[in-house]
């Protein structure tokens, strides 16, 4: 928007021009995924993961409002109407079921890997802290609204998730029980939790939605960001969104469903657990409770703070499971280099590496049982993941020399400067 | 003063993080050298399911309407005194090969009635299942109604192969070896050994004991072991009977998304010939 | 892993817009298919959502009803269901049936006589849904003491329409008789509806 060279729309014809100067909507999306957004030539693969975080918001508001019309959100009913009704009987509704439930992985999936490419790319580096800012946001209201998701089925772990998390609360000190039974509506899951949650599961995807726009706003203020970091100097630098992005953001929706049908078709259940194929029973408790993958590592940072030190074991449990995703909301401010990109920045390419695997080694312990050994390894990993933000970058961003930068988006391209390709660099570190 | 406490926050609330941990790591390594874990009968004797084959096995596995009607006869004769199967109506029966007569029979017949009441009376009986009819629940008051099959092959890990490890698995004694390292594991009176129940004692009799317990319309040798066979495969239907539907529909749908994601990587690339990126 | 560089020799400028063209056809056709491909797809994936809205099989698989009219006496009638509609059942007097059979059919609106609207051998019932074929509203008549309207039969309170003892449209906005729908008699005293 804000680059002189940017094309202008021009409506053709006279019911355009009506609607151009009456209500500018197909002005407004030109400008914002149109031919009028000129968009840095040189972003690779993991700049598609934003158009399909979008892809899947939308299918999951699409595909979770025909299963409401199908859903009964009771106790009593809600794990038949699912495993029943709609998985039997309704035309098509295991594949809604199933498109659903694998689709809030792959949202999540997808997320996760837009989260790390801005990580490496320094995307939340000014002027794009708001860009970012939005981002957390919107990956909390996410994690809210796959939470709440996971409880309607109203399976064992469905509802042993809800006990637990829920449970969360009652460890703030003297108003915790007061929280934990307002937020229930009861003493234990029930009726009273279930439509609540249900309620909110279908009210925050909007939310989302809402928070998606601005997020998108605040991104084409500056313009969007690039492998090599380096600000657009000219019209040589970029290319316009339509054709050149819709193209590539087509073909990455094509192999994006492609993974998503093989899980939806052949591996529906892969990603779920067989105790949620059992109906809730208040009093028994699965053998091992466990939350869906992509909350392991929170669940391994909850699980890992076992030692009481000036407050309960549990409150710190919990105050670092939120913190852990609070703190992103900071890392604009914690690390202060001038650089944007991993790929010119040796020190903290490393450490970005070393956060996947902590991360990654997080997920694994927090879908384990905890057995010693997995709960070591979660206090070391879980150490490292704060440390990482808290302590490891900040001195990063002071120490490291940054290798020298290309003078601009064009010189990396055509002089091979590196940058556009992250899996190489990478691969060299 | 005040600024370099604002500008050190950050390392102050990090180590705080990382000091805490420290101790949770110490509290957790002094517990494993002051009491290592012990070892527990459960670890030490439960078995992974056996291998099961089966025709619904796979990414594109099919029914064998065939042996799904001998597991049903199975479920009917055997499992449904105690096991309801409440999720499946008798009119899914239509499925597996059963014609509309047949399912009425079925239904008809069924000991278990469907709850009726007496819209002037206002008083509760029974009347006969209709095709149209979920399987009625079974209730055992008192001692804990036994779990629904309906979703159980897709309830436990394993599946099917679970299933038929179970119902194949029980061991008239316990080996001699568990109970020389665990003399407290003793299976409890009114249990029943089977290492491939995840507590090794469970309360459900065995179910299957002698060959020709049913008898097969089609000449299949009943055997236990084809029993087994033939009421886990049934399960694997009754857990979710569009399974074979989705393994089609899947093929078609992938099939066309390879094709349709080519031709977008040939958009993709004459779009962009020529501009070097 | 992005680089398409085939065919662009790296020391060569080109412009945003990339119009380096050889064969010009060839990529109107690939975008032309990849767009036709996508638009297949998004079409054929909204059939399964809007199929979910379709009656499911619980619903279809609604089994018939069966009823026992033994304890319908002459001149009553009884409101029961049928798929989670009404249906009446109802048992005509010999006047009622007198009353229907003296009416001319080219007269009516919808023009149909008693036999065509009962069973043989079963003249005296009236099976029909409680379903007003003006809008839908439950007509009354079929309960103890209700209003049977003007011709005697049934009576639709919403706007008006009369229905006679065949339970054809008489008066008012209603523009068909009563539906019967498919049924038959197992037993002298059982019907089975649907």
């Amino acid at each position: 928007m804000s680059f002189p060279w940017a094309r202008h729309y021009e409506p053709k014809n006279a019911l355009t021009q009506w609607i151009d100067s009456r209500l500018p909507l197909p002005r407004f999306v030109y400008n914002a995924v149109g031919a009028g957004y000129p968009v840095p030539r040189n972003l690779n693969y993991f700049w598609n993961f934003g158009v399909l975080a979008g892809v899947c918001l939308v299918i999951q508001i699409v595909t979770g409002i025909v299963l409401a019309m199908h859903f009964h959100s009771s106790a009593a009913g809600a794990f038949e109407s699912i495993n029943g009704t709609i998985m039997r009987d309704v035309n098509a509704g295991w594949f809604l079921r199933f498109a659903h439930a694998n689709g809030a992985s792959m949202f999540l999936a997808v997320v996760y890997i837009h989260i790390f490419r801005g990580l490496y790319y320094g995307s939340y580096k000014a002027p794009r802290e708001m860009v970012w800012l939005i981002g957390v946001v919107i990956f909390l209201l996410i994690m809210a609204t796959a939470f709440m998701g996971y409880v309607l089925p109203w399976g064992q772990m469905s509802f042993w998730g809800a006990q637990v998390i829920t449970g969360f609360f009652s460890a703030i000190p003297v108003v915790g029980e007061w929280i934990r039974v307002w937020l229930l509506g009861g003493y234990a899951p029930d009726d009273a939790a279930l439509n609540r949650f249900f309620s909110l599961h279908y009210l925050l995807p909007f939310v989302i939605a809402g928070a998606v726009i601005l997020h998108i706003w605040a991104l084409h203020i500056p313009g969007s960001g690039n492998p090599t970091g380096v600000e657009v100097k000219g019209e040589q630098d970029t290319v316009p969104f339509h054709p050149y992005y819709t193209a590539k953001d087509g073909f990455g929706v094509g192999v994006f469903m492609i993974i998503f049908a093989i899980l939806i078709f052949f591996l529906p259940d892969y990603l779920g657990h067989p105790d949620n194929y059992i109906p809730a029973n208040p009093l028994s408790t699965p053998a091992h409770i466990v939350p869906e993958w992509y909350f392991w590592p929170f669940y391994a940072i909850l699980r890992a703070f076992t030692a009481d030190f000036i407050i309960p074991a549990k409150l710190w449990g919990v105050v670092a499971m939120f913190g852990s995703i609070l703190l992103l909301f900071f890392l604009p401010w914690l690390d202060k280099s001038p650089v944007r990109s991993a790929n010119f920045r040796p020190m903290y390419r490393i450490a970005f590496w070393v956060l996947v695997l902590d991360v990654l080694v997080l997920g694994y312990c927090g879908g384990s049982a905890a057995t010693p050994a997995v709960v070591i390894a979660s206090q070391l990993t879980a150490a490292y993941y704060f440390a990482h933000f808290l302590i490891i970058v900040p001195i990063i961003s002071r120490l490291e020399r940054p290798k020298p930068l290309p003078n601009s988006i064009t010189e990396a391209v055509l002089g091979d400067h590196g940058g556009s390709r992250m899996s190489e660099t990478a691969l060299s570190a | 003063m005040l600024p370099l406490f604002m500008r050190s926050i950050k390392f102050i609330v990090g180590l705080g993080f990382v000091f805490v941990l420290f101790l949770a790591l110490i509290g957790t390594i002094t517990g494993l050298i002051k009491e290592p874990p012990q070892a527990t009968a459960e670890e030490e004797f439960h078995h992974h399911p056996k291998e099961l084959a089966l025709k619904s096995d796979g990414l594109l596995g099919k029914f064998d309407n065939q042996q799904l009607q001998r597991g049903f006869l199975v479920y009917e004769k055997v499992c449904a005194s105690c096991h309801s199967l409440s999720l499946v109506s008798f009119r899914d029966l239509r499925q597996i090969g059963y014609s509309e007569a047949e399912v009425k029979k079925i239904a008809k017949d069924w000991p278990m009635k469907q709850p009726a009441q007496d819209p002037k009376a206002g008083t509760w009986g029974e009347r006969d299942n209709l095709p149209s009819d979920r399987f009625p629940k079974v209730y055992y008051p008192g001692t804990g109604t036994p779990p629904d099959l309906s979703l159980m092959t897709k309830a436990r890990h394993g599946g099917p192969a679970y299933v038929y490890s179970l119902l194949t698995g029980y061991e008239e004694k316990q080996p001699a070896e568990l109970l020389a390292r665990f003399p407290g594991a003793k299976t409890p009176e009114g249990s029943h050994f089977n290492p491939y129940f995840a507590n090794l004692n469970i309360a459900m009799p065995p179910p299957l004991t002698s060959e020709n317990q049913v008898t097969y319309s089609d000449g299949t040798r009943a055997t236990v072991d084809q029993m087994a066979k033939d009421v886990s495969a049934f399960l694997v239907w009754t857990a979710e009977p569009t399974m074979q539907t989705r393994h089609q529909a899947g093929l078609a749908v992938v099939l066309f998304l390879l094709i349709a994601t080519g031709l977008a990587y040939g958009a993709y690339l004459t779009v962009w010939r020529g501009v070097k990126h | 892993m992005a680089t398409l560089e085939d065919g662009v020799s790296p020391t060569q400028t080109v412009v945003p817009t990339g119009d380096v063209i050889e064969n010009p056809r060839r990529r109107d056709y690939l975008k032309v298919a990849a767009v036709s491909f996508a638009g297949v797809g998004a079409a054929v994936t909204v059939l399964p959502l809007i199929n979910s809205m379709n009656p499911s099989a619980d619903v279809l698989a609604q089994s018939t009803t069966e009823i026992d009219v033994t304890a319908i006496e002459p001149g009553q009638a009884i409101k029961t269901s049928f798929r989670k509609q009404p249906l009446f059942v109802r048992n005509l007097t010999p006047a009622e049936i007198a009353a229907a059979d003296a009416v001319p059919v080219s007269s009516l609106r919808d023009p149909q006589t008693l036999a065509q609207r009962t069973r043989e051998g079963h003249g005296n019932w009236l099976i029909t849904l409680g379903v007003c074929t003006h809008l839908g509203c439950v007509p009354l008549g079929a309960g103890e003491g209700e209003n049977r309207g003007p011709f005697g039969g049934y009576f639709c309170p919403c706007h008006g329409s009369a229905y006679d003892t065949a339970g054809r449209i008489r008066q008012g906005p209603a523009p068909k008789n009563l539906e019967v729908p498919n049924y038959e008699f197992t037993s002298p005293t059982v019907v089975v509806v649907g």
